[in-house]
């Protein structure tokens, strides 16, 4: 029984409001589905990545044997895609989380001291923005040693700027808020204030951010492999699985479909998630 | 204003300069060598090490920079490529420029009024189906990834031509502006129109769909936002019709998040567009400083970086006088 004046804890109603909402729902399950097939691919999947199926015509569509058809080298779409999955996610979250390393705490500190270290940051972020951020990935992957670790930097480097202007942007409008200010008053170091009253407020926006960021990465790194900047071609990857087909359109268009369809949904997943968590963790909005 | 407007041209010509600088030094130090692919097989150590000392690609970093800098502001000559003898980059690159320009305009005009519409629909048809169909539609053309949705258009429309923005048996056309749609019209060969017009169909929706799918999100909420106020109600109460109201007194006042991320979009446009031109071959720049990279042909790299900036940072500029034009909120302040 609830009663009217109980107050619940704004964890808690965000939790209930995030069970509520069925695009977090949706982007709940293809996220938990991807994360298994990722740990279980060697289980799941048919053939092995590299197994080679001579008596099939290649490329070829669907088949009994090979679901979703048989790429330009004889070998089984499904399995490798379902390989590919460890890749692409490891990738993804790996260079989120250099992203939110790097973004935050300067955001935060341009956010919080101003003046020139703001400067300095801003100023940073807005040459990094006058590249479209595939360019610079490009030149990043390049420049540094040819591999999957070029491509994870790369992508987490063009995602520092989506994290410190964020982070700024709520710095700011916390730091003349009343109970920040009233920590300031009563005497605290501007070091209590950022980590013990401003932190916490941006988690929130972060976590959101960090979400759908998981699904720009993702994208990011396939486009970058279906460039050809990247690790071996021959090791499962959708975006150079994609490239690949791309080459064989002729003669079938199906090697192509499992990639393209995995990238979509996991990028789908991430993104209605977020969205589902970003509706739940905003207090303006109201339980109806 | 005046003075705003100064500032605001300064600090554009001052990150082009930079950012540019840093591209420089960065190719600078990439490790390769791009002499090798002109020479293929029997590199001629004599001959590469002449052309190396003729370019003065042996002198000091900085001093090459500056040169770069001098050669650039006084005749606008980007010097010739590396990897491929006697092509001289600004040739190629005014051809390219205006492909790729072409393809994200014709991109942009097909996502702006369909997003726009879109958006409406979806806000005055708020929690119905014409909402849900849209904003699934959003949700999905976010997610799908241009390189892929490309692919798709091509094993669907099996009859639409790829890789030229004109056929190669076209010789009886000279174009003026090298905007080919701009061209043919201006030449009045209407024939040609619709030819390169069905060239740039196919890569151009496929660019168009992410900025298409934003825009429609963006225009949504900002339209929610502005019906349900007082004067949006109070043109109601007058009698004024629905579509009235809605184009003659909400959207005017929801325009200004609108133009804000149209303008944001023109970076995921130039980003889409180099992978967009390798799925279609589109002879572009972005596809000529794609392979430029991995034959790391820093001439051609770093005067691509140079015109993707001055592009990306003179889009800004005008978004932002826009946006100023619009919301004299901002103007004011």
């Amino acid at each position: 029984m609830k009663s009217a004046d109980t107050i619940e804890p704004p964890g808690q109603r965000a939790w209930v409001r995030l069970r509520g909402s069925s695009s977090a729902r949706i982007g709940a399950i293809v996220i938990v589905g991807f994360l298994l097939m990722a740990a279980f691919s060697h289980l799941l999947a048919p053939y092995s990545a590299d197994s080679r199926d001579a008596t099939v015509a290649a490329p070829s569509g669907p088949s009994k044997q090979h679901w979703l058809g048989v790429d330009a080298n004889e070998k089984d779409v499904l399995s490798r895609v379902m390989y590919g999955s460890r890749l692409s996610l490891f990738a993804g979250l790996v260079s989120i989380t250099f992203a939110v390393a790097v973004g935050a705490p300067a955001g935060a500190v341009a956010g919080y001291f101003g003046g020139w270290i703001e400067t300095l940051i801003m100023r940073g972020i807005d040459i990094a923005l006058a590249f479209p951020s595939i360019l610079i990935a490009l030149l990043v992957a390049t420049a540094y040693k040819p591999g999957w670790s070029a491509v994870i930097i790369a992508v987490g480097l063009i995602n520092v700027p989506v994290f410190a202007r964020q982070v700024r942007v709520t710095v700011l409008t916390l730091r003349s808020l009343d109970y920040v200010l009233a920590s300031r008053a009563l005497g605290a170091s501007p070091l209590h204030v950022l980590g013990r009253v401003v932190v916490p407020g941006i988690v929130n926006p972060v976590v959101v951010l960090a979400t759908m960021g998981l699904g720009a990465a993702i994208l990011e790194v396939a486009g970058l492999s279906f460039l050809g900047v990247g690790g071996d071609p021959t090791e499962p990857e959708w975006g150079s699985m994609l490239a690949q087909a791309k080459d064989h359109l002729s003669t079938s268009v199906w090697p192509a479909v499992g990639p393209g369809v995995a990238i979509s949904l996991a990028i789908l997943g991430f993104n209605l998630f977020g969205d589902g968590l970003r509706d739940a963790l905003d207090p303006r909005l109201g339980d109806s | 204003m005046s003075g705003y407007l100064l500032r605001r041209l300064f600090h554009a010509a001052v990150t082009m300069v930079v950012a540019v600088s840093l591209i420089f030094i960065a190719m600078r130090l990439v490790p390769g060598n791009p002499l090798l692919a002109r020479f293929g097989q029997h590199p001629d150590a004599e001959q590469m090490q002449r052309i190396i000392h003729e370019q003065g690609w042996d002198q000091p970093i900085l001093s090459q920079l500056g040169r770069f800098l001098h050669q650039l502001a006084t005749t606008g000559d980007f010097g010739e490529s590396i990897s491929r003898s006697h092509e001289k980059v600004s040739d190629e690159l005014a051809r390219r420029v205006p492909a790729t320009i072409e393809l994200t305009v014709v991109a942009m005009m097909l996502a702006i009024p369909l997003g726009v519409a879109a958006g409406i629909a979806a806000a005055v048809w708020r929690n119905r189906w014409p909402d849900r169909l849209c904003m699934a539609g959003a949700m999905l053309g976010v997610s799908v990834p241009v390189f892929f949705l490309g692919i798709c258009l091509r094993a669907v429309f099996t009859g639409m031509p790829i890789g030229f923005r004109l056929p190669a048996f076209v010789i009886d056309f000279e174009p003026i502006t090298e905007f080919y749609l701009l061209d043919t019209l201006l030449q009045k060969r209407f024939d040609l129109f619709g030819t390169a017009f069905k060239h740039i169909c196919l890569p151009a929706l496929a660019l168009s769909s992410i900025p298409m799918s934003i825009i429609a999100r963006i225009t949504r909420s900002s339209m929610l936002e502005v019906l349900g106020a007082d004067f949006v109600r109070t043109g109601r109460a007058k009698g004024a019709s629905t579509w009235r109201v809605v184009m003659r007194h909400a959207l005017p006042n929801a325009a200004a998040p609108i133009v804000n991320i149209a303008g944001f979009q023109i970076g995921v446009l130039l980003s889409g567009a180099v992978l967009t031109e390798t799925v279609f071959d589109w002879p572009g720049m972005g596809k000529y400083v794609v392979d430029a990279v991995r034959e790391s042909d820093y001439v051609i790299v770093q005067a691509g970086a140079f015109v993707i900036a001055a592009i990306f940072v003179s889009a800004n500029l005008v978004v932002d006088l826009l946006y100023l034009w619009l919301d004299p909120r901002v103007r004011h302040s």
